[in-house]
């Protein structure tokens, strides 16, 4: 993340006339547009069978098109070997790209979408969009399918894999990464001056101000993209009033992030600015910059994801040892301390039009067997949300404390959506909450900033609502 | 003309034209066009809507502060490139020491040249990772330790939300001068020597000089320069995406149209709405492009 996109005005109108050219077909614009691509689905044909349960064509080509990023798309090959290997007669089309939106837009418009698509980093088609528009083949069936090595498929999954797909009663998601999130740390350094990760708030500050004494900056954070410091505060919050706070916020009630939980979490991160534990200047460091100073040992801890490991391989000291913890307690919290926001991501999707549905769900059913989801393990050091298919494997310090907090956490982790769900509402939240880490709100102002962006939310036509269950 | 001459040079235009409406005219019209739809930017359905998206608008904070940050860029940035470009550029043709005679630049002007120059062969997110970096708010950034140095405090620079957009306007102008250093440059050196030695003679001194006959004989150069550092601010996008934090930040002081533009086109799924705005931005570069030239209009002097 944090890579931004490359736009100017001139370049969003030239592309606006390709994606219309490609709509139009070369013809008429308005009446092109209006009546939307031809492509239909031509999908099936193919008998349905135990082995081939969608009914897939055995000489149907197969479209993919993979966003590679920080899991780079090795792992996909992989699993078009697999693929290929059962049906030997397909001719498998791979694209790893970073520009999805750029290359799928006028695809999408003219009514030619690939099969499969990781719609995922900076770039990325806008989801919810899709989904309300009915771009996306039901992914349902493929939930309720036979799993490779037995048993339903729903049932060998992380259940936020099925929370997170879900649009409406509907699965039109596959996620298939999971992030565990946290306040990372350097263990080795940890070790050598004998500090432990608090459990609690109170412990939290002392242990800050030790680490301050040893002329360490407690804290760093990727100030240019409040997101980071975001989700730490977040999790204090449901920590502390449980996982209906943010049921609350994705739901967009009235007066959600008025919620105690919310301002207490808000004033505890005020107090870390108050008392300097931040690393002086983070509010305008992007992500490398700051995680880098943390490898550096000019900061003890770093809000992140499981990915941040990998991210800083070639900055950080041969012997870092890159290991989560979750977040402090704060007095009266009703989870426990072993527990974190879990969620899922690298959004696979199928298109409504592509050409080879069935053939796009196969692949997505190879992809959640115990081979598929241990290679993309074994490749990217990263957890699938296929339950226990990293077993065995020698896991980095990271990707083994990762892995243990979701175990640990159990039911009690969590997940939120209203970043996916109501993306003009995201920069509107990260500005309050960077505002609010730079100690320049108070947390009451915070609230009512972050409550007033969730209310204009909930009041535009354009936005489609969405309740948590 | 002779019979077959026109078709002579029709065949000749009739590429770049086609080129030209091709890419250039029809997305103007068809930007127009979704301006009135909500189409999403990802679906080949969509409905008219009228003028709604231009409804919406009018009370959209975001956009209204992002309009509010393009206009103190269009005031602050052409005034401080031409002012500063213009003054580096007269000191380079006539500034020098005067020997007893003759009028030339300062020593070494052409090596000034070549140093203003420079940023203009970098590419726009080049320049803005350098600044990024040269004003990075940690302590231990560049222009901290140097202010601590000289026993001034640092600062948060692009972090600190009464500041960043100042910081973009500098980097701008850092950008832009040393183009118009050597154009306002050229200019100069085409107008006759004998012009300035007569006024040197008359005993003008430098300033005198500079306002009395530079800038009238300049006067045409200004005014396009102007116009095109104009458009230039209206459209900063790729400086604030790159080096602001948000990008947009902190607390939007940094928000610029453009910047709307592709948040909502292509993050939010609103093409239509994004299309409104850049409707909008053109009407408003049309604009300030008539009421510059004309008010800026005087008459020219032959020389």
């Amino acid at each position: 993340m944090g890579t931004p996109n490359q736009y100017s005005r001139r370049l969003f109108l030239q592309r606006a006339v390709l994606v219309s050219v490609a709509a139009a077909g070369g013809g008429s614009l308005l009446t092109g547009c209006a009546s939307g691509g031809g492509g239909g689905t031509e999908s099936g044909g193919g008998e349905t069978s135990a082995e081939n349960p969608f009914g897939v064509q055995a000489d149907a080509p197969l479209d993919v098109v993979i966003f590679k990023g920080g899991y780079g798309d090795d792992y996909a090959k992989f699993h078009e070997e697999l693929y290929k290997k059962k049906f030997p007669n397909a001719e498998i089309k791979h694209a790893g790209i970073t520009d999805i939106r750029q290359q799928l837009q006028p695809r999408f418009n003219s009514g030619n979408p690939p099969d499969v698509i990781d719609n995922s980093g900076a770039e990325q088609l806008p989801l919810a969009t899709l989904a309300d528009t009915g771009q996306l083949a039901d992914l349902t069936p493929l939930f309720d399918a036979e799993s490779i090595d037995g048993g339903k498929i729903r049932d060998t999954l992380n259940p936020v894999a099925i929370e997170a797909g879900d649009y409406g009663g509907k699965i039109l998601v596959l996620n298939y990464a999971l992030e565990v999130y946290g306040l990372w740390y350097d263990k080795t350094l940890f070790d050598q001056k004998g500090w432990q990760p608090a459990e609690t708030w109170d412990d939290f500050l002392t242990l800050a101000e030790e680490i301050k004494g040893d002329g360490i900056a407690p804290m760093a954070h990727q100030g240019k993209y409040p997101y980071y410091i975001q989700q730490v505060t977040m999790d204090m919050a449901v920590k502390h009033g449980g996982v209906e706070v943010v049921k609350a916020i994705d739901s967009l009630e009235p007066n959600a992030w008025k919620h105690p939980s919310v301002k207490m979490a808000a004033e505890a991160l005020l107090e870390i600015k108050s008392k300097g534990y931040m690393l002086q200047g983070t509010e305008g460091l992007d992500h490398i910059q700051s995680q880098t100073r943390w490898n550096e040992h000019k900061a003890a801890f770093i809000p992140s994801g499981s990915w941040l490991e990998n991210e800083q391989k070639k900055v950080a000291p041969e012997d870092f040892a890159t290991t989560v913890a979750p977040t402090p307690l704060m007095d009266g919290s009703k989870l426990p301390f072993q527990s974190t926001r879990v969620s899922a991501a690298e959004a696979f999707i199928v298109p409504a039009k592509a050409k080879n549905v069935p053939g796009g769900q196969e692949y997505l059913r190879i992809m959640l067997s115990k081979e598929g989801a241990s290679k993309f393990t074994e490749l990217t050091a990263a957890p699938t949300v296929v339950t226990g298919a990293g077993e065995g494997l020698d896991l980095t310090p990271a990707a083994a404390s990762a892995s243990e907090l979701v175990k640990a956490g159990g039911d009690n982790n969590w997940n939120y959506y209203f970043f996916v769900w109501y993306s003009p509402m995201r920069p509107k939240i990260e500005t309050a909450f960077g505002e609010l880490a730079a100690g320049r709100v108070t947390a009451d102002e915070f609230c009512a900033a972050c409550q007033k962006a969730a209310d204009e939310t909930a009041k535009d036509p354009q936005t489609k609502k969405r309740t948590r269950s | 003309m002779r019979h077959g001459q026109y078709r002579f040079i029709v065949g000749f235009l009739v590429l770049p034209l086609a080129l030209y409406a091709i890419f250039v005219i029809s997305p103007f019209v068809q930007a127009f066009y979704y301006s009135l739809t909500n189409w999403t930017g990802v679906s080949p359905q969509f409905d008219f809507v009228g003028l709604q998206n231009f409804q919406t608008l009018t009370q959209d904070s975001l956009f209204l502060r992002a309009v509010r940050n393009n206009l103190v860029l269009l005031v602050g940035m052409p005034l401080a490139v031409i002012l500063l470009a213009l003054f580096y550029a007269f000191l380079l043709n006539v500034g020098g020491a005067g020997s007893g005679v003759g009028v030339r630049g300062v020593r070494g002007s052409g090596f000034y040249k070549l140093a203003f120059f420079l940023p203009q062969v970098l590419s726009v997110p080049v320049i803005a990772v350098i600044w990024a970096v040269i004003l990075d708010p940690t302590p231990t950034g560049l222009v901290n330790s140097a202010m601590r140095r000289v026993g001034f405090g640092g600062s948060g620079w692009l972090a600190d939300p009464n500041l960043a957009l100042y910081c973009v306007l500098w980097v701008l102008v850092w950008g832009s001068v040393g183009f118009y250093l050597v154009l306002f440059n050229a200019a100069m050196s085409s107008i006759p020597r004998d012009i300035y030695e007569a006024a040197l003679i008359d005993g003008a001194g430098r300033v005198a000089t500079f306002f009395r006959v530079t800038i009238p004989l300049l006067w045409d150069t200004i005014q396009t320069s102007w116009v095109y550092l104009a458009i230039l601010a209206l459209d900063v996008y790729a400086l604030v995406a790159v080096m602001t934090p948000g990008p947009g930040g902190p607390a939007n002081a940094t928000q610029v149209i453009s910047l709307q533009i592709a948040q909502n086109g292509f993050q939010f799924g609103r093409a239509g709405y994004a299309s409104a705005m850049g409707v909008v931005l053109f009407f408003f570069t049309l604009i300030i492009a008539a009421i510059m030239l004309r008010a800026t209009r005087r008459q020219r002097i032959e020389y």
